[in-house]
């Protein structure tokens, strides 16, 4: 058993809105090993990016966040903005959806990494800067020592992306979060991106929890996999457990609806994602799941083991085998 | 950029010569200058008033007499103030100094102070200061200059000396009658007033524009990069915040300064301060066009000019824009 760099547990954020109170996260337990590359799959609104902006201690005042979670055995949760602040770049970090706004357009990039490097770590200016060449060498951006004396708005999509990952890594954090890294990306960056976050993954020993809606880039890159719904973990496991034999009926939804080759018409979950001002009763999938019972109304079923893998699901014994499709 | 600036430059002179050709066919039309001078003078005989006609360029042919106007004006040969063939340059000089300095003074003030109001409305929306910044802002662009001026003349001059004997600040004028010379004292004294009813007005402008460019530029994605980075919230308001939400207010505060000069007009009325308002509108009551055509043309000088110094503001503030 591996060291384990996060420890969620129990995890839930409210927010209070002008139709009552809105719980986005409703108690998830989830554990990011060193060193291993996470894979954290929903679908819009379950609950994948607020649990991680919590972590992070990112979320507006107005959110109400209960629980525990341990980042290298300090507890985050209820932690003091001083000691957030010290945690925050320097043992865990983040990467953004959408690379095109999340650079400040009128900072010079060598400038952004450097300020990431000498907020945690006493450097002067002029090895910050060397160092922020180095980083956007990493990370894959020729020429690194012109770029650094550029602006955002001269550099690609993809070629801010790295530089966020380099933001990201300047200071060796033990834990990086992607929250969607790709999806503002084209099919072909998003490969070269995914291959930049392996290869620091690889390089540094850095955990990554990749936050996504996308099962491919989840296959491609991840070791373990959780699967989020309506702000609950419904499964979790490896991913070859995973993709095999999924049990939750879930999760076999979300494969059963992948586009692939020779397959004639996609099948997707019907129904809609749930309002989370009043979520379904019992277990909230409940309303669009073709194996639901009468006790799925009553029961919110929590992760229980099942097989190779983690299920939340009160009927994972009963249901028929899943018949890997071709 | 440089050449930017040059090109900008050149382009201005035919901006110049348009709009004074306009101004110009406006003033004929709308002030009938040799009428005014027949009134004004009404014993000049009639070589004088040809005389008047041909310095002025009044020719009954616009395009003609423009030109003529151009090249007298060009050259330094202006005519003299209808009335009392005062010449014209000294009053449009100190006109231009006092209206200045009062501009200079109140926009100072006033965007020093509405920045900082912005900013403090800003950083909680919704608070009780925010709310408070709002409503005086309001009041403040709400209540016109005329009315304003009278309060405080009320307050400061006249129950001022009731109470404690003398008044705090002056009413009008620059210095005292029969005051020669320098004295920075009663100087400040003197423009208190006047400079305070400009300066609400733009603290509560640039109070509003700052306080709505600072919460767009807090919810960007940027500023949520800033704050993963685990630096001092003071710094994350400073150095992202402000750098960025300074960029459209200094581009208005630099098109603002521009017209302030021919814009204080009601204020400097009321405080009987000789500027470039005062001077407006004693001139064009008594349809005095040599006094006027010069003031017209360092009123679309300063414009032309502000607006060149926005741009480059706004390029040097921003590099994503860059002057070509």
């Amino acid at each position: 058993m591996t060291e384990k760099v996060l420890e969620i547990r129990d995890l839930r954020v409210t927010f209070d809105t002008p139709s009552g109170p809105l719980e986005a996260v409703r108690g998830i337990d989830l554990d990011v090993e060193a060193g291993e590359l996470l894979g954290v799959v929903g679908e819009s609104g379950s609950g994948k990016s607020v649990s991680f902006l919590a972590t992070m201690g990112l979320l507006p005042a107005r959110a109400r966040v209960t629980g525990s979670v341990l980042l290298a055995g300090e507890q985050l949760i209820g932690a003091s903005n001083k000691f957030m602040r010290s945690v925050r770049g320097r043992l865990i970090s983040m990467i953004f959806q959408d690379p095109l706004s999340a650079l400040n357009p009128v900072h010079r990039i060598g400038d952004q990494i450097s300020e990431m490097l000498q907020s945690h770590q006493s450097l002067s200016s002029r090895d910050a800067a060397k160092r922020a060449i180095e980083l956007l060498d990493i990370v894959g951006i020729p020429q690194p020592d012109d770029r650094a004396r550029q602006y955002p708005h001269e550099f690609s999509g993809g070629m801010r992306q790295r530089v966020i990952i380099a933001i990201a890594i300047a200071n060796n954090p033990k834990v990086l979060i992607a929250d969607e890294p790709t999806t503002a990306l084209d099919v072909t960056v998003q490969a070269q991106i995914l291959e930049v976050i392996e290869r620091v993954q690889d390089r540094f020993g850095t955990a990554v929890v990749l936050i996504t809606h996308d099962l491919g880039v989840i296959a491609r890159v991840a070791d373990r996999v959780n699967v989020m719904y309506a702000g609950r973990n419904v499964e979790q496991g490896t991913i070859n457990d995973l993709f095999d034999h999924p049990s939750h009926p879930y999760t076999r939804g979300l494969l059963a609806s992948l586009p692939r080759p020779g397959k004639q018409r996609l099948k997707p979950i019907t129904g809609f994602p749930p309002n989370m001002v009043n979520p379904p009763s019992g277990c909230a999938f409940h309303p669009r799941c073709e194996f639901a019972a009468d006790i799925c109304k009553f029961e919110m079923p929590s992760l229980v083991s099942y097989g190779d893998l983690q299920t939340a699901c009160v009927r994972a014994r009963e249901l028929p085998k899943h018949e890997r499709f071709v | 950029m440089l050449r930017y600036i040059l090109r900008r430059l050149a382009w201005s002179v035919p901006t110049m010569l348009l709009v004074t050709f306009l101004v110009y066919i406006a003033l004929r039309v709308g002030t009938d200058p040799v009428e005014s001078y027949k009134r004004v003078n009404p014993r000049a005989s009639r070589a004088k008033v040809q005389q008047y006609i041909d310095i002025n360029g009044l020719d009954p042919n616009f395009v003609q007499g423009y030109f003529k106007w151009l090249k007298n004006f060009i050259t330094g040969e202006w005519a003299p103030s209808i009335k009392g063939r005062r010449e014209v340059w000294p009053a449009l000089k100190d006109a231009m100094a006092n209206t200045l300095r009062l501009g200079t003074a109140a926009t100072v003030v006033g965007i020093f102070f509405g920045l900082v109001a912005g900013v403090l409305a800003a950083l909680r929306p919704g608070g009780k200061r925010d709310v408070f910044i709002n409503t005086s802002a309001f009041v403040g662009i709400s209540i016109p200059p005329f009315i304003s001026a009278i309060l405080l003349q009320l307050l400061f001059a006249v129950y001022w000396q009731r109470w404690f004997g003398e008044s705090l600040f002056p009413t009008s004028g620059v210095y005292p009658a029969g005051h020669t010379g320098f004295n920075l004292f009663l100087m400040i004294k003197f423009m208190a007033l006047p400079t305070i009813i400009v300066a609400i007005q733009i603290i509560a402008t640039y109070s509003r524009y700052m306080r709505s460019s600072l919460l767009d530029v807090m919810n960007s994605d940027y500023m949520r990069t800033a704050r993963s980075k685990g630096i001092s919230e003071r710094r994350i308001l400073i150095k992202h915040g402000m750098r960025n939400a300074l960029i459209p207010v200094v581009t208005i505060a630099a098109l603002d300064v521009g017209s302030i000069v021919g814009g204080l007009i009601i204020t400097e009325n009321i405080f009987a301060y000789p500027g470039m308002g005062l001077y407006f509108l004693k001139s064009f009551g008594e349809g005095d066009f040599p006094l006027l055509m010069p003031w017209m043309v360092v009123i679309v000088a300063s414009i032309l000019l502000f607006n060149l110094i926005a741009d480059i503001s706004y390029a040097w503030l921003d590099p994503r824009i860059r002057l070509e």
